[in-house]
């Protein structure tokens, strides 16, 4: 018997018991398309936090407190005096720019509107290294740091709540935590990030968040920013900025008490969790695929005894074990397989549905249905058929032709 | 060629049935020429349907030797056992056993298929209709086909490989006489017209009447028309 033959008969026989074929096709559909709709969200996840993190600008690097992979006992704080050091040309000739923030959540308000945004108290060098721009009004400058001004650039997230407008909204007075601040300008979007919302900010001259919001001690800095010369330089950049701090911080010897990333130490820890995350929800969606393929093991197996006196008069006929057992895997791999293909599509709605809804809700999630997760689901599916048809299909080949014949 | 199509030699054929033993067969010898038709008959156990299974090659003996068509079969392995089913014998059963969802066709091609014919199959499986008498209904399913007419399509589908013995095991058992009559006609018709090699397996003395030979067993012996 031939192979196109064989599928013929399948199908005839498959057809025979439609709403059992169905319900069987069913558990695979469901196993298949959770596979494709979880790989397709985390590969969508995982390219929209590279994408946010590489937004955030290749030259550049973070310097945290702390190390957060080793203990490290009475960690010293960043102070305004090591961002002056990694300033240094000479101490430190790859880094082109460096910049000290102090951040906290609080309140917003305008006229009624209030919002939780996070505040950042920067310096003019801030924008440089983040290469802000505004969509309105002017940057922070030395002379607001020096007066302490009650002056603020929202984020165009702030400004849509706030104001429902993105412009015109220069010279109103919105209050942080319940004191007066003039917005002198709108930052331009940078999209949803890996941290939340590199929209939803406001930012404020240093000092005055350092006084008035969020009472830092004199020197601290909770992050420098930091722009290498070239994003070929942020190797030796951060090389340069971990030797100015271990030396100030007199850590020579011993774990660091800061941490120093990169935007490829970023991009490479969102990885990490994404994969994580996809190969979990992955694993989950193909536990549902292993139950399909149990399912059709259990169908193929109550077909086999129905069959049996029909398996005998083949073998009286001359079916050779072979023939038997291609019909009945032919079968099995066909429910898979049917099932395959329906659960791709179901997979790609449910993918595209997810997009549909994180898109409404402004999130940057476009899931991805790669031809690897097609090909792969395509592949597994059928091997699931064939795996879990081997074993009826073995119970039928071996069937012995007198017995089954006489099977009532 | 031999002048035998069937030659066996002290057939025995035992089944285990946990501790017991039922000894179906208890050394059966026999020949049959080329040609001739042979009905079996004896009391119900006596071992006819086990005799069969055998002669067809469905089933090994537990002991004895056996030549079908000038080929030693008892120590042939399932996948060749297959094969000399699928050349050399055709089978019609008490209860027709055709393919439910198949049309008449598509039920006499099978043997065909198994064989690996592919060319000219269709024709070959309509002209062994024809030969039934049935050309007239070989696109029908066995569910819209009478007794007598199932039972045509198996026979249609024992000769359409060309076999060296049709084997009959109550082929009239499950009919109304007069179709039955019609079957018994058909096979011996067959016999008469194509020198087809025939053993029936029956409880009718008329119809053994109108077999050449007579084998009568008797708990697992040929008592009769051994030679
Ligand atoms: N598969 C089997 N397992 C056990 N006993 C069997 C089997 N087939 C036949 N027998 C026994 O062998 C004897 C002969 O059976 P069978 O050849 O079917 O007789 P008949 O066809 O003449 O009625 C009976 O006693 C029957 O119970
Ligand atoms: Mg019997």
């Amino acid at each position: 018997m031939n192979i196109a033959q064989a599928i013929i008969e399948a199908l005839q026989s498959l057809a025979s018991n439609k709403l059992r074929s169905a319900l069987t096709i069913l558990g695979i559909v469901i196993g298949v398309g959770a596979v494709i709709a979880m790989l397709a969200v985390g590969s969508g996840a995982q390219q929209a936090i590279t994408g946010s993190i590489s937004g955030i600008g290749t030259n550049l690097l973070f310097v945290f407190q702390g190390n957060f992979t080793e203990d490290v006992r009475n960690p010293k704080p960043l102070t305004l005096g090591d961002v002056s050091a990694i300033r240094d040309v000479f101490l430190a000739p790859s880094v082109a720019n460096a910049a000290p923030v102090i951040q906290g959540d609080r309140e917003v308000s305008f006229s009624g509107e209030q919002i939780r945004s996070t505040i950042y108290g920067i310096t003019p060098d801030y924008l440089v290294v983040r290469n802000y721009h505004l969509i309105e009004g002017e940057p922070i400058n030395e002379s607001h740091l020096l007066e302490r001004a009650s002056v603020a650039l929202i984020g165009p997230e702030v400004a849509d709540k706030l104001f429902g407008a993105r412009e015109g909204v220069v010279g109103s007075t919105i209050r942080i935590e319940g004191q007066p601040f003039r917005v002198i300008g709108v930052l331009e979007p940078k999209g949803g990030g890996a941290f939340g919302s590199q929209d939803n900010v406001v930012l404020v001259p240093f000092d005055t968040a350092q006084n008035r919001l969020i009472r830092r001690s004199r020197d601290r800095v909770d992050v420098i920013f930091v722009s290498a010369t070239s994003p070929e330089t942020v190797r030796s950049a951060a090389d340069e900025i971990s030797q100015i701090l271990r030396e100030r911080h007199r850590t020579a010897i011993g774990a660091d008490d800061f941490t120093v990333f990169t935007q490829d130490d970023f991009i490479a820890t969102a990885n990490t969790i994404t994969s994580v995350l996809t190969i979990f929800l992955g694993g989950i969606a193909g536990i549902s695929l292993l139950v399909g393929g149990i399912g059709i093991m259990n169908i193929m197996l109550v077909s086999v005894t129905e069959r049996t006196r029909e398996i005998g008069l083949r073998k009286a006929l001359g079916a050779r074990r072979r023939d038997i057992l291609i019909q009945f895997l032919t079968e099995s791999s066909l429910l898979s397989l049917i099932g395959g293909i329906i659960g791709i599509g179901l997979g790609w709605l449910i993918a595209f549905i997810v997009g549909r809804i994180a898109a409404a809700n402004n999130t940057l999630l476009t899931p991805v249905v790669g031809v690897d997760a097609i090909l792969l689901a395509t592949l597994f599916s059928t091997a699931v058929g064939l795996f879990f048809g081997i074993y009826p299909a073995n119970r039928a080949a071996n069937l012995e032709p007198v017995e089954a014949l006489r099977y009532e | 060629m031999n002048d035998y199509v069937i030659e066996a030699y002290d057939l025995t054929k035992i089944y285990k049935m946990g501790s017991v033993e039922v000894r179906a067969l208890a050394g059966v010898s026999f020949k049959v020429r080329r040609g001739e038709v042979v009905s079996i008959m004896g009391p119900s156990g006596s071992g006819k349907s086990t005799l069969m299974n055998l002669i067809g090659c469905l089933d090994q003996p537990t002991s004895g030797r056996y030549i079908l068509d000038g080929e030693e079969v008892s120590k042939l392995k399932d996948d060749q056992l297959a094969e000399i089913r699928n050349r050399k014998v055709g089978f019609v059963f008490q209860s027709f056993n055709l393919l439910p969802r198949a049309t008449a066709l598509a039920n006499v091609e099978l043997p065909l298929r198994y064989a690996g014919v592919s060319k000219g199959r269709a024709e070959r499986a309509r002209r062994a209709l024809e030969l039934v008498g049935l050309a007239e209904r070989i696109h029908h399913r066995p569910n819209e086909l009478s007794g007598g007419q199932q039972q045509r399509v198996a026979i249609a589908r024992a000769l359409v490989n060309e076999p060296a013995i049709l084997l009959a095991d109550e082929p009239t058992g499950n009919l109304d006489s007069k179709s039955g009559k019609e079957i018994m006609e058909l096979i011996l018709t067959l016999n008469r017209e194509r020198g087809t090699t025939i053993i029936i397996v029956t409880h009718d003395p008329r119809i053994a009447e109108q077999t050449q030979r007579v084998i009568r067993l008797m708990d697992g012996l040929i008592v009769e028309g051994g030679a």
